[in-house]
């Protein structure tokens, strides 16, 4: 059972790593705007069409 | 334009904006277009390729109608100014952020983002929808700040910038600190249960043989650390403030308890007793930190604070000793500078008129509605609207000294202390908490000569169990779903506590104009027009581009106008031209019968006259707000009704039967007026709101206990006030008053549920029989219980009430 010890202190380790994650995440301003980036999924990504253009 | 052949115009949309196209044939490409502002902004686009613009949303434009000239951006090239504006700069490259009101939809967001295809020298832009910010990254040797600024306003998409953008005011940014505190709290919460979870199911005897018990509950105590000394940390720092302040504020017992429960399990874990309460106490800091988190709701693109600086113009043209014109602040000019003011524009400081003749709009100011002649050497006042063309004023006072600013800053005598210590939930706390402490007195002091060892252990858990965290939860919540529920009917609240202000009022004060008037009406009195009479009128209207003659082509327009010829403009006096033969003329009563007519009533009135004939008069009345005689009969059931306004009193007769009580219209009144007279409402015991709109109303909103300014856009400028509610909810303002007032019914109700958890915990507690485990389960119980009912609650009403 002392496979209990560390299969417990590891998993709380792998839980802080994502508690460091979500507060990075937070901090760097991911955060700022959670609308328009829905509403830029809808534009075409045009970049294709001027390559071809000047192909 | 016009083609003199008689032909026929057919009315439609304008591609760009949706507008429909009275007058010209504007085309190009076959669209149709309702000016050369559109069409101009269409060929912009069409030259770059940008015009899927027009594919995400029709007629995503904004009308450019009654756009005249660009505005002179070159202030903004100043470094003092820059500053305000550029977010990081390198040499390289230029980050700079400008507020466009006009932002509405995903049109407006594409069209934005590619503005690198503009200009060369513009690297990539991004829009923060909610806040209508666009966020410019440039390099600064191809392109300079105040060209971004034009190329923005060419598009139709003009930032705006006023003296308060200039100011540092923050735009609300998203709360960081309370959401890091959440999902540590969260974090921790679910790492202690599930650690704890042994304990529940009565595993005990079987982790002591293992070692495990000291081992989870050392854990426990090293994840309730961050718990205690972060999330937590509110609490206990607005707990010392109100002790220090003798007050007892709802978070000092909800401080208290944490500290004694942490205490306690400490001792439990260290003593091997057993592994604590580590798991209710993060919990409950977690849910309330989401209660205190839902109870504050932003708007991003709504500014409660605004106050005249806003309003006034960052910047005006200077006429230099030389003539030539020169853009610089309004706060540098001095007296005897001799400014421009075009059409439309505010005037930024009290001048004396060179210019012949002018009208000017004042109607946010004083809230006078018919705009105000002014002859050469008048004093104009600060803050009016140009309306006739552009005119020369010599600058009388500087802008820290116009009548304007000295009357605003006065106010601050006026500040109204933010006395929360009423708050309906202090008073219940104080209430609770008085019950809570003389049971763990009492019970410990049982204890003490039945059984020593159970007499600490019953004190702590009673003062565990009977924590008041269920009331913050109740009204965090059911605050929060209110302003929600108001927020949805643009009923918008600066904070939750202005709910139970809003719940106590007795009293209800109207401004005018703007505020039950919206836009004015027209309405021709005389001889009775034919069809082709009026038309004749209205084709004459068509060419001029003056606000009435605009209201008047709108208000009658049908279909299709005649052709015009000869057509002259006068300024500030009338129109004229020739059409079907006959000559035409629109204007002042003294422009068209050479003589000024006596006129008691006050209103603006535009003359038409047909060949010499006067068939009548467009006379311009306010409209009223739909639905305005049911609100106010609503509302004077139990509240104190009634109007002041700066303007003339010619409409009186129409207000007085909406509210009952001649005694209670004022007119004429100056902001200091107004600001008096809910001074004496107040000192009689009432509990004011003011309703307004405009700077003359700023004072007033202030002093009242709740301040509410009607908008119809709410990207334009709205006085300083708590609640910011727009134009077209206006008919439900019986129906907010009246859901306000259940706010505290449904906490008390709530409440008084979820202490029955309280009671079940304190029956355990008492007799020292309180496990984690039943700890464990009554607090999410609990919380749970109250988020429901109180969500249910506020949408049942919300439904019953049609909100």
């Amino acid at each position: 059972m002392s496979a209990l010890f560390v299969l417990i202190g590891i998993s709380l380790l792998v839980a802080f790593i994502f508690l460091l994650l979500f507060l990075w995440a937070v901090r760097s301003d991911q955060y700022e705007d959670n609308f328009t980036p829905a509403i830029r999924i809808l534009f075409d990504n045009e970049k294709t069409s001027e390559k071809e253009s000047n192909q | 334009m016009f083609q003199t052949s008689g032909q026929v115009y057919h009315s439609t949309k304008c591609y760009h904006c949706g507008e429909s196209c009275p007058s010209s044939l504007i085309t190009l490409d076959e669209k149709l277009f309702c000016c050369e502002g559109c069409k101009t902004v269409y060929e912009l686009l069409k030259d770059a390729q940008l015009c899927s613009y027009y594919q995400f949303q029709a007629s995503p434009g904004r009308s450019l109608l009654d756009k005249k000239s660009l505005t002179d951006y070159t202030y903004l090239d100043q470094d003092e100014i820059n500053q305000k504006f550029i977010r990081f700069t390198n040499g390289e490259q230029t980050h700079v952020n400008f507020f466009i009101p006009k932002i509405h939809c995903s049109s407006c967001v594409w069209l934005l983002e590619n503005l690198h295809k503009l200009h060369n020298g513009i690297y990539v832009s991004s829009v923060n929808f909610l806040r209508k910010e666009v966020t410019i990254v440039f390099n600064p040797r191809l392109v300079k700040v105040s060209k971004i600024a034009e190329l923005l306003e060419t598009i139709g998409y003009e930032p705006l910038i006023n003296s308060s953008s200039i100011e540092e005011k923050h735009r609300t940014r998203l709360d960081k600190k309370s959401i890091l505190r959440i999902g540590t709290a969260g974090f921790c919460f679910a790492n202690i249960m599930m650690l704890s979870f042994p304990e529940y199911l009565s595993l005990g005897n079987f982790l002591d043989n293992l070692e495990l018990k000291p081992f989870f509950g050392y854990l426990n105590l090293v994840l309730s650390l961050p718990v205690l000394f972060y999330s937590a940390s509110p609490f206990f720092v607005s707990a010392w403030k109100n002790i220090r302040q003798r007050f007892l504020h709802i978070d000092v017992p909800i401080a208290f308890a944490i500290v004694v429960t942490f205490i306690r399990s400490v001792y439990e874990i260290v003593d091997h007793n057993g592994i604590g309460y580590l798991d209710s106490m993060s919990g409950i800091v977690f849910f309330m930190l989401i209660g205190r988190y839902f109870q504050h709701i932003t708007y991003d693109a709504l500014l409660f604070d605004r106050d005249y600086k806003s309003y006034m113009p960052i910047a005006v043209t200077l006429i230099k000793t030389d003539s030539t014109t020169a853009s610089i602040q309004s706060s540098k000019l001095k007296k005897g500078d001799r400014i421009l003011i075009k059409n439309n524009e505010i005037i930024p400081t009290d001048a004396r008129l060179l210019s012949e003749h002018t009208h000017i709009d004042y109607s946010f100011v004083t809230g006078e509605s018919s705009p105000v002649t002014k002859k050469k050497n008048d004093l104009i006042y600060a803050g009016g609207r140009q309306l006739d063309g552009a005119i020369e004023l010599e600058v009388v006072f500087s802008t820290s000294q116009s009548y304007l600013t000295q009357l605003w800053n006065k106010d601050e005598d006026s500040i109204r202390d933010h006395q929360m210590k009423e708050a309906f939930v202090h008073k219940v706390n104080r209430y609770f908490t008085t019950f809570v402490f003389s049971i763990a007195i009492l019970s410990s002091l049982f204890w003490l000569f039945f059984d020593r060892s159970k007499s600490l252990d019953a004190l702590t858990a009673v003062l565990i169990v009977a924590c008041p965290c269920g009331l913050l939860l109740t009204s965090s919540f059911t605050y929060g779903n209110m302003l929600r529920i108001l927020g949805r009917n643009k009923f918008y609240l600066k904070n939750s506590a202005i709910i139970e202000k809003l719940s106590n009022v007795n009293a209800i004060v109207f401004d005018k104009t703007g505020t039950i008037t919206h836009g004015m009406n027209c309405e021709f009195s005389g001889a009775k027009l034919g069809a082709d009479e009026l038309k004749m009128a209205l084709s004459l209207a068509n060419q001029s581009s003056h606000p009435l003659s605009r209201k008047i082509v709108k208000q009658f327009y049908k279909n299709d106008l005649f052709p015009v010829t000869n057509f002259e403009e006068i300024q500030a006096n009338g129109i004229r031209g020739n059409c079907n033969g006959k000559c035409i003329m629109l204007g002042s009563a003294y422009f068209v019968l050479g003589k000024e007519i006596r006129n008691s009533k006050m209103s603006t009135k535009v003359f038409y006259m047909m060949d010499g004939k006067v068939m009548g008069y467009f006379n311009f009345v306010n409209t009223y707000r739909e639905g305005l005689e049911r609100v106010l009969r609503k509302l004077s059931k139990n509240n104190f009704i009634s109007l002041l306004s700066g303007d003339n009193d010619s409409e009186k007769e129409k207000l007085i039967p909406l509210f009952h009580s001649p005694s209670q219209l004022l007119f004429n009144q100056k902001p200091e007026d107004k600001l008096h007279f809910i001074e004496e409402l107040q000192k009689k015991g009432k509990k004011v709101v003011m309703i307004g709109d405009g700077l003359n109303d700023l004072a007033a909103l202030k002093k009242s206990d709740v301040g509410i300014s009607v908008s119809d856009h709410t990207n334009s400028f709205t006085p300083a006030s708590d609640v910011i509610m727009d134009g077209e909810s206006f008919h439900k303002l019986p129906l907010f008053l009246d859901f306000v007032k259940y706010g505290n019914k449904v906490i008390s109700f709530i409440f008084f549920v979820s202490t029955i958890y309280n009671v079940i915990g304190l029956v355990y507690a008492v007799q020292a029989k309180l496990s984690p485990m039943i700890a464990a389960i009554l607090m999410p119980l609990s919380t749970v219980t109250i988020i429901l009912l109180s969500s249910g609650f506020i949408f049942l009403l919300a439904q019953r009430k049609k909100l």
